[in-house]
């Protein structure tokens, strides 16, 4: 089962899903996100995408409550990285990640969690495909 | 082989992939890009139908206690009579089978852990969605996306 590599960079947490993420991996990113958020404590956690073909229902869903999970930690999430040819199908399936910040790239995810800290106002995970 | 409503989509090359576990899911992912990936497919077209793959290939070994993916090349006239390639999946399993296919295409409707959204989302990312099933029997399920040829 290949393990969803973790590194710190700064005070935010880099998870990066490759392209033969399975089930069970993705239930383990889950747990994993969780216990390093708290071990390192973290500020921020983002969840790169990019190397990801697909996003089916399945990983949506583990996507969302790991958002949620972190959030529920005292830490922002941002997902980053998402192709165009993703984020077509998933509105197509009706997908919208919703609560869930997204950013198009790791630098833009960094951007964007910075924000959040300093206003946690915006620190809802609203707002992914807001002004910036 | 025909089937019922295939709309002349003749089969000429196929794989089968057994779908026991999350790991044939991925597998079976791998497998639907390959074929895509030889047909020429564009970006967007590939990743629906891979999506969809992946949904389906999902409930065949969650609801349908695991059973099989089909993955052919076919070739078939447009409404225009011109020919044209596509990539056909069939699924099959010996499950449960499904009693009220109604609700199982409904969105938001689930059996079990999960959103709700692998049959009616699939069928609105493929070209062509048949779904066939026997409660105590099993569910076979065919879809086929054209490739847009340019």
């Amino acid at each position: 089962m290949p393990r969803v590599p973790i590194v710190r960079v700064g005070s935010v947490l880099l998870a990066t899903l490759g392209d033969d993420l399975d089930d069970e991996s993705a239930l383990q990113l889950q747990h994993d996100v969780g216990q390093r958020v708290t071990q390192t404590r973290a500020s921020g956690v983002l969840l790169d995408i990019s190397a990801l073909e697909i996003v089916d229902s399945f990983i949506c869903k583990v996507l969302g409550d790991t958002a949620a999970i972190v959030r529920v930690l005292g830490a922002n999430v941002a997902v980053v990285g998402m192709s165009p040819a993703v984020a077509i199908t998933l509105v197509e399936l009706g997908l919208h990640l919703p609560g869930v910040r997204t950013a198009r790239d790791i630098e833009h995810g960094l951007r964007e969690l910075e924000r959040a800290r300093l206003d946690p106002a915006r620190g809802s995970g609203r707002g992914g495909f807001g002004p910036r | 082989m025909t089937l019922p409503g295939d709309g002349g989509a003749a089969p000429v090359a196929s794989v089968v992939v057994a779908l026991g576990s999350d790991q044939d899911v991925t597998r079976a992912r791998h497998c639907v890009r390959d074929a895509a990936t030889v047909l020429t497919m564009d970006l967007v077209t590939q990743t629906k139908i891979i999506t969809a793959a992946s949904e389906l290939a999902r409930n065949t070994v969650l609801h349908g206690r695991g059973g099989e993916l089909e993955i052919s090349t076919v070739v078939g006239p447009d409404d225009q009579s011109r020919h044209r390639r596509g990539l056909q999946l069939l699924f099959t399993d010996h499950g449960p089978g499904i009693a009220d296919i109604d609700s199982a295409m409904t969105s938001g409707w689930t059996s079990g852990s999960g959103l709700g959204l692998g049959l009616p989302g699939s069928r609105s990312l493929v070209n062509e969605f048949e779904l066939s099933s026997t409660p105590g029997v099993g569910t076979r399920i065919r879809v086929v996306m054209w490739v847009r040829d340019r």
